[in-house]
């Protein structure tokens, strides 16, 4: 049996936060670019309460990132001050906006997944992960429900909304096998009680989101094809490069600048 | 142990009285209720070295509010004459809405917003109390609330949610 070795220990704990808190941070700011522009006024609150609930989680788990690092880094630097390579988001969460089909598909597929991963994350070993999650998990529980009820609406709704949801579901569907994937990391993770294993999570995953698919009418993309990249910042998409220009341009234009 | 506590009760108002101070503290969004109605205020207790001790916890984890609720407790007790606080946020036990008070979900109600009912919806119209009431959308203008209608009066109003 090899000793364990804090400083593997510490680097697994620090990456999965990041992939905690990035994957909020990163959605977070997606859904911020509506506010103003939603089709509905009550769409336009919706999505921009949900993308605060997702800031607000992200400073939980990216606070905790910077103390578990411990190289003084707080949450705003972790947000503000690395770049693409640096992110361990999902690509789903990074793919633009495009049309409100696409935004309420993206939402409805890491909705369920953020919601299982935050169920096992309460039961964890280390303290104050289980608290961020356990109070995470309310209000995603909120995020869940209100997005497979629009999915549903949508898809089974007129013509052109199913149209439009079975062409986000098409471009989306081959992200969601990143969410699920395990590598080194998250095994290190879940060895020391810390996080469940995200492939555990798939099978509770595809019961939920098939059944919501069916109700919407829509069908799910034969085939089991994923990009991936993300969330171990190998390759991330074009996409979120343009996004940290937009979230990042004050703190690039006016290093160090406050209020 | 008692000569320290009477010693020191003589410049430090009892708990009950700093909890009746914090129940003067509107909720900056909803000034209707208190931050103690609100049932944010978890702890409240001396130490001996550090002085008042107030643990708060958050509504939701991103609510705008939580930063100047802080502030205005502080502020508040800093009024009362109480030169040594310090406040601390905890997450856990996650805040619910059954932690508001009985008091609070009256005003809320006189206040025109429907209080959390685990139904998961209101059970009348805050106005003219008809039970004949509908969602139109899930969020409001605050993270806490969501908008409902009334189907007799027609008037919109606000749905405090619970959670």
């Amino acid at each position: 049996m090899a000793q364990p070795n804090p400083q593997a220990q510490t680097d697994a704990l620090f990456q999965g936060l990041l992939r905690l808190g990035d994957n909020t941070l990163i959605l977070g700011h997606r859904l911020g670019e509506w506010c103003g522009h939603a089709p509905a006024l009550e769409e336009d609150i919706a999505l921009a309460n949900t993308a605060l609930d997702l800031i607000g989680q992200t400073r939980h788990w990216l606070s905790l990132a910077g103390e578990v690092e411990g190289k003084g880094r707080s949450e705003d630097d972790l947000a503000m001050l690395r770049d693409v390579w640096d992110f361990r988001n999902v690509l789903l969460v990074e793919q633009p906006n495009r049309d409100y089909g696409h935004t309420l598909m993206r939402q409805f597929l890491f909705d369920h997944y953020h919601l299982l991963m935050l169920r096992g994350l309460s039961e964890s070993r280390q303290e104050r992960i289980a608290e961020i999650a356990a109070k995470s998990v309310k209000e995603v529980t909120y995020h869940a429900e209100r997005s497979a009820e629009l999915v549903i609406a949508l898809g089974d709704g007129t013509d052109e909304s199913h149209r439009r949801m079975q062409s986000a579901l098409d471009r989306l569907f081959p992200y969601v096998g990143e969410m699920f994937e395990t590598d080194a990391v998250d095994e290190a993770l879940a060895q020391d009680g810390i996080a469940p294993l995200p492939t555990a999570l798939r099978p509770g995953f595809d019961a939920r989101v098939d059944a919501v698919l069916t109700e919407g009418q829509l069908t799910k993309p034969a085939g089991g094809f994923a990009h991936k990249g993300g969330r171990t910042g190998f390759r991330h998409s074009e996409h979120l490069g343009h996004l940290l220009t937009s979230m990042q341009w004050l703190q690039r234009a006016y290093p160090g600048a406050q209020w | 142990m008692a000569a320290a506590a009477e010693s020191a009760s003589a410049t430090r108002p009892d708990t009950a009285t700093i909890w009746a101070w914090l129940d003067d503290v509107p909720d900056p969004e909803i000034p209707v209720i208190s931050v103690v109605d609100l049932g944010i205020i978890r702890d409240v207790r001396w130490d001996e070295e550090r002085g008042l001790q107030i643990t708060l916890t958050p509504t939701y984890s991103g609510c705008p509010a939580t930063s100047v609720i802080a502030l205005d407790v502080e502020t508040a007790l800093r009024q009362r004459g109480i030169e040594q606080v310090e406040l601390r946020t905890q997450l856990a036990p996650a805040w619910t809405t059954d932690w508001l008070s009985d008091k609070g979900r009256e005003r809320l109600r006189d206040y025109g917003i429907a209080p959390p009912n685990p139904a998961g919806g209101p059970d009348d119209c805050p106005r003219c109390h008809s039970t004949r009431v509908s969602r139109i959308s899930q969020f409001g203008s605050t993270p806490c609330k969501a908008q409902w209608r009334c189907d007799d009066c027609l008037e919109p109003f606000d749905y405090f949610k619970c959670l």
